[in-house]
């Protein structure tokens, strides 16, 4: 039931993009149409994921029993901006389809802040391995349907008049408010979940 | 009167807010009150002008393949500084900062700078652009911030001008973020073109 909460909260309640505000560069850079959105989706749920085992890893078997956690920031970045190399390079071998797909979202993902964020944020929350993945999971999920919600909106936005002032990014920030107010609609559930499972 | 025009870019003609998008993230997230907003901005600063000068210093030593993760390195470097001092020095800045500390590292700014200007110029003129783009994001934060602050609670600096009973939660809510920087933008496109 623990589990199923952090995966509500982290894909409605505390949504990465609506309302921690991390990974907007890709939020608002790719997400002109609903295929590439999901692409990007899919890519940042795989690389997060792994991202998120890696660094966990990393910080209790490396940083912990040396006492070198000020080393943080500098190793979790290393870390990810090799894990994507590798990624995209074993991509590339074993399978050419994925690639092919997935292929041109991965550099982008590195600057990712929502990979350095979930790595940095389930090391502050204190969780275990298991609850580290599935947070991951579900945030990388959160994004995705952040991400393909926002771009089926922009799709419909390329085809309506917008006054002059107001092209481009003003309105695309704009529309992002209003999804974010959307989605604020549903504070207050993981509170509700917690009491309704009992868990305190 | 070159270094002054590299100052006027950074602030005006490609202020990384309001024209070049960039860093949203911190820009977005930390700007609920006008103070907030203007310590992320000396931060990022801060953080900028050390890695364009040291980037601008090492640039002949770092062969052309691995300059990008000794960018990175460089920039996590003094983000790791920065954060070690707020945490002795200003903790109540850091808690309320909190992880947009470490995500310095991630900012697109930063290495955006260090790719397109410091591993290009002297040291001289890196230090001059990383003063003017930090400022140039200073002073966009510090607006923002300002405007959600008197919007939201009607207060600057938390200086009260409006009345107590005034209170808009949304302006300091994260839509409230991207409502009040997509006007922003609109009227600074329309200054452009005038």
């Amino acid at each position: 039931m623990e589990y199923l909460l952090i995966f509500i909260s982290a894909i409605f309640v505390n949504n990465i993009v609506l309302s921690q505000f991390l990974g907007i560069c890709p939020f608002l850079g790719v997400s002109k149409k609903i295929d590439t959105a999901l692409g990007m989706g899919a890519a940042v749920a795989f690389v997060l994921t792994l991202a998120t085992i890696v660094t966990y890893l990393v910080q209790k078997w490396v940083l912990d029993p040396f006492g070198i956690q000020y080393l943080q920031t500098i190793a979790f970045i290393l870390v990810i901006a090799a894990l994507v190399q590798m990624v995209e390079i074993i991509m590339k071998k074993v399978s050419p389809a994925l690639y092919q797909a997935l292929g041109i979202f991965l550099p982008l993902i590195t600057t990712n802040c929502a990979v350095l964020g979930v790595a940095i944020l389930v090391i502050q929350k204190d969780y275990n391995l298991l609850q580290s993945v599935v947070y991951a999971f579900s945030t990388a999920l959160g994004f995705g349907l952040a991400l393909t919600v926002f771009a089926g909106m922009r799709e419909q936005l390329a085809l309506v008049n917008i006054p002059r002032g107001m092209r481009g990014m003003a309105i695309v920030l704009v529309t992002a408010g209003l999804l974010s107010l959307a989605f604020m609609g549903f504070s207050g559930v993981d509170g509700g979940l917690r009491v309704l499972f009992g868990i305190d | 009167m070159n270094c002054f025009k590299i100052l006027m870019n950074g602030i005006v003609k490609e202020n990384p807010t309001f024209v070049l998008l960039l860093g949203m993230c911190p820009t977005l997230a930390t700007t609920t009150s006008a103070v907030n907003g203007m310590s992320m901005g000396l931060a990022t600063m801060f953080v900028l002008i050390c890695s364009n000068l040291a980037i601008s210093l090492i640039k002949s030593l770092t062969p052309d393949m691995v300059r990008i993760p000794v960018f990175v390195v460089v920039i996590a470097s003094f983000v790791t500084i920065l954060q070690m001092c707020l945490e002795a020095y200003l903790p109540s800045i850091n808690k309320s900062l909190g992880i947009y500390i470490p995500l310095i590292v991630v900012n697109c700014i930063i290495l955006g700078r260090a790719e397109a200007f410091a591993c290009k110029n002297g040291p001289v003129a890196s230090l001059f652009d990383g003063i003017g783009i930090g400022l140039g994001f200073t002073l966009a934060l510090t607006v923002l911030g300002m405007v959600r602050e008197l919007l939201g609670a009607g207060s600057v600096f938390g200086v009260v001008l409006l009345p107590e009973t005034y209170n808009v939660l949304l302006f300091v809510l994260p839509p409230g973020a991207f409502i009040t920087l997509g006007f922003l933008i609109a009227i600074v496109n329309k200054f452009k073109k005038a």
